[in-house]
C-alpha cells in the first residue's frame, strides 16, 4: 500500500508542478501586462516601461520568475496582483467559496435525483420508464448550459421576477446557477449509475438477497448501492474537473464572483499572478480529488494497487 | 453475459429514425442556406428591425435589432457550428489514433509520455485552456478547431492505446508476428480494424460535444469571429436585447439543442449496435 501510495503521491506532484509550468509560460506569450496599463493613456517611453516591467519583476528570466512563483506556492502565497497589488491568495480566497459552494450544491442536488433515476432505468431495462429516462438525459446532456441559464433568466428574473439575474445577493441567487450546473450533471450521472447498477444486480448475492424475501427497496437501496458505490464514487471524482470548468462558463453569464470571473478578467489585464493563481488552485483541487478516489479505491480494492 | 443484453431491435428505433432525421434535415438546410435565403443573413430589412416572431411570413422567427432575419441567420450560423464539429474530430482522431496506436503498439517511453501528457490535460479545465491559448494566438475559425483538436486528440489516444494493449497479446497478432508481417501492415491491418469501432462511437459524440464547446467559446467572446453569423454569436448578440427580444437568443438557442441532441441520438444508438457491452460508456 505504501508504495502504492507514494506512486500517486508522485503522479499528483509531476501534474500539478507540469500544469503550473505550462500555464507560467503561455500566461507570458499574451503579452506585455506593461504595455496594457498604459493602454490608452496617453504616450510612454521604453523608460516608463522599463521601470514599470522592473516593479512587476517580468524583466527576470522566465525560469526565474518560475521558481519564485513555486517557492511562493508552497506557503500558499501566489505574489500580488498587478492591477490593485491585492495579494493573489485574498483574491482568490474571496472568490473561492462561492465557486465551490455552487459546485457542491450542484453535484448533490444531482446525485440525490439521478440516484433514484438511475436505478429505476436498471430495474426497468428495456422497459418504458428506461427508454423515457434515458431519453429524457440525452436531452438534458444536448443542452448548450449558458443558453439555459440565458432562458431562466429571461422566464424567471424578467418575466415572472421571482430571481435575482446575477450577481450574488443572498440564497435565492443560488438557484439558477446551481439548476443549470445540475441539468447537465444529473444527465451524465442517470447513465452512469444505470450502468453500474446493471452490472451490480446480475451478481449472485443479489439473487440471493431477492430469494432471502428483502423487500424489492431493501435489495436495491442497501445491498445494490452499495456494492455500486465504489465506481459511482470514482466517477464522480473524475467530473470533478470538468464541473469546475463548467462553472467558470456559468459564473460568466450570472456575474457570479468566483473564480472563472476572476480568471477572466485576469487574462483581459494580462495579470499573470491572478490567472497562474487560479489555474493552480483549481489544478490542486482536481489533482487532491482524484488522488483521494484513487486511494479510497486501492483501500477498497487490492487488486487496484497491484496493476 | 451474453444472455444478459437487451433485446430491442437495434436498427429500427427510436433513437436512429429521430436522431437521423433531425441530423438529416439540419444538415440540408444548412447546406441549402444560399439557396434557400438569398442575401440571407446579412440582408438588413430597416422597416421590420425587431419584429416579432410567428408574425409575419417574410419573418417567421423575427428580426434583429438591425432588421437581419434571425431564421436566416440560425439557418447560416450553423455552417460555423457543423463545420467546426466536423473538422476539429476529424483532426482530433487522426492524431489520436496514431499517437495511441504507436503507444500501445510499441509501448515505452512513448506510451509513458502520453499517460503522464493525458494526467496534466485531465487535471486542466478546458475553458481555462481556451481562456489562455485564445490570449495568445486571438480567436478565429481555424484557431477554435486547433484548439478543440488540442484538447481532444488524447481521448482518442487513450482509447486506442487501451484496445491495442489487450489486441495485441491475442493469438491472431501474435501469429502475425511469428510469421513475419510487418509492424506498419500489423498495425493497421489487423489492429485497426478491429478497435474502431468505439473510436467511430467517440467521434459521433465528440462533434456534438464539440458544438457545444464551439458555441460556448464564441459566446465568451473566445471562438469564431463575432461578425460571422455563428450560433454562439447570435446568443451573445440576442444576451443583451434578452429583456426586449427574447426570440433573438431563443432560436439559435434551439438550434443547438436540436443538432446536439440527434448526434447524441445516433452516438447512443451507434454505442448500443457496436458495442453492446457498454465499454465506451461516458
Amino acid at each position: 500500500m505504501a508504495g502504492f501510495l507514494i506512486k500517486r503521491l508522485l503522479q499528483a506532484i509531476f501534474v500539478v508542478i507540469a500544469i503550473t509550468l505550462l500555464v507560467s509560460f503561455a500566461i507570458r506569450l499574451t503579452g506585455d501586462p506593461a504595455v496594457m496599463m498604459f493602454q490608452g493613456g496617453g504616450s510612454m517611453t521604453e523608460d516608463d516601461l522599463a521601470r514599470i516591467r522592473t516593479a512587476l519583476g517580468t524583466d527576470q528570466p522566465f525560469l526565474v520568475q518560475y521558481f519564485s512563483f513555486l517557492k511562493g506556492l508552497l506557503t500558499l502565497n501566489f505574489g500580488r496582483s498587478f492591477t490593485g497589488s491585492t495579494p493573489v491568495s485574498q483574491l482568490i480566497a474571496n472568490a473561492l467559496p462561492a465557486t465551490l459552494l455552487l459546485a457542491f450544491i450542484s453535484m448533490v442536488v444531482s446525485i440525490a435525483i439521478s440516484i433514484p433515476l438511475g436505478i429505476k432505468a436498471a430495474t426497468a431495462r428495456g422497459k418504458a420508464a428506461d427508454q423515457i429516462i434515458r431519453v429524457l438525459s440525452l436531452l438534458g446532456l444536448s443542452f448548450p448550459n449558458f443558453w439555459l441559464a440565458l432562458m431562466m433568466v429571461l422566464l424567471f428574473s424578467i418575466t415572472l421576477g421571482w430571481l435575482p439575474p446575477s450577481g450574488m445577493v443572498g440564497i435565492s441567487s443560488y438557484v439558477m446557477p446551481a439548476v443549470t450546473m445540475g441539468v447537465i450533471l444529473t444527465a451524465t450521472n442517470v447513465r452512469l449509475v444505470r450502468t453500474a447498477m446493471l452490472e451490480t444486480l446480475q451478481s449472485q448475492y443479489i439473487m440471493v438477497a431477492r430469494a432471502k424475501g428483502l423487500s424489492e427497496i431493501k435489495v436495491l437501496y442497501k445491498h445494490a448501492l452499495r456494492n455500486c458505490a465504489i465506481p459511482l464514487i470514482t466517477y464522480f471524482g473524475i467530473q470533478f474537473g470538468g464541473l469546475l470548468g463548467g462553472i467558470v462558463v456559468i459564473e460568466r453569464v450570472f456575474n457570479w464572483p468566483g473564480l472563472g470571473t476572476l480568471a477572466f478578467d485576469a487574462v483581459g489585464a494580462r495579470d499573470y499572478p491572478v490567472l497562474q493563481g487560479v489555474i493552480t488552485v483549481l489544478a490542486l483541487f482536481i489533482v487532491g480529488v482524484n488522488l483521494l478516489v484513487d486511494i479510497a479505491y486501492g483501500l477498497v480494492d487490492p487488486r487496484i494497487r497491484t496493476e | 453475459m451474453a444472455a444478459t443484453i437487451s433485446r430491442r431491435s437495434r436498427f429500427l428505433n427510436f433513437e436512429f429514425i429521430f436522431g437521423a432525421l433531425l441530423t438529416a434535415v439540419i444538415c440540408l438546410a444548412v447546406l441549402l442556406s444560399d439557396i434557400l435565403f438569398p442575401g440571407g443573413a446579412e440582408k438588413i430589412d430597416l422597416m421590420a428591425r425587431l419584429a416579432r416572431p410567428f408574425s409575419s411570413l417574410a419573418h417567421p422567427f423575427g428580426t434583429d435589432p438591425l432588421g437581419r432575419d434571425v431564421l436566416a441567420r440560425v439557418v447560416a450560423g450553423g455552417k460555423i457550428s457543423l463545420t467546426v464539429g466536423l473538422t476539429s474530430v476529424i483532426g482530433g482522431v487522426v492524431v489520436g489514433v496514431l499517437v495511441g496506436l504507436a503507444a500501445g503498439y510499441y509501448r515505452g517511453i512513448w506510451d509513458m509520455l502520453l499517460m503522464r501528457f493525458a494526467d496534466v490535460q485531465l487535471a486542466m479545465p478546458f475553458i481555462l485552456l481556451a481562456i489562455t491559448f485564445i490570449a495568445i494566438v486571438g480567436g478565429s475559425l481555424a484557431n477554435t478547431i486547433i484548439l478543440l483538436i488540442a484538447s481532444q486528440w488524447v481521448q482518442y489516444a487513450r482509447l486506442v492505446r487501451g484496445s491495442v494493449l489487450s489486441l495485441r497479446e491475442r493469438e491472431f497478432i501474435l501469429s502475425a508476428r511469428a510469421i513475419g508481417v510487418k509492424d506498419w501492415r500489423i498495425i493497421f491491418q489487423h489492429l485497426l480494424p478491429n478497435l474502431i469501432g468505439p473510436v467511430i462511437v467517440l467521434m459521433t459524440l465528440n462533434i456534438a460535444t464539440n458544438i457545444l464547446l464551439e458555441s460556448s467559446l464564441t459566446f465568451l467572446g473566445l471562438g469564431v469571429d463575432p461578425t460571422i453569423p455563428s450560433w454562439g454569436g447570435m446568443l451573445a448578440d440576442g444576451r443583451t436585447y434578452l429583456q426586449t427580444a427574447w426570440w433573438v437568443s431563443l432560436f439559435p438557442g434551439v438550434a443547438i439543442l436540436l443538432t446536439v441532441l440527434g448526434l447524441n441520438l445516433l452516438g447512443d444508438w451507434l454505442r448500443d449496435s457496436l458495442d453492446p457491452t457498454g465499454r465506451t460508456t461516458r
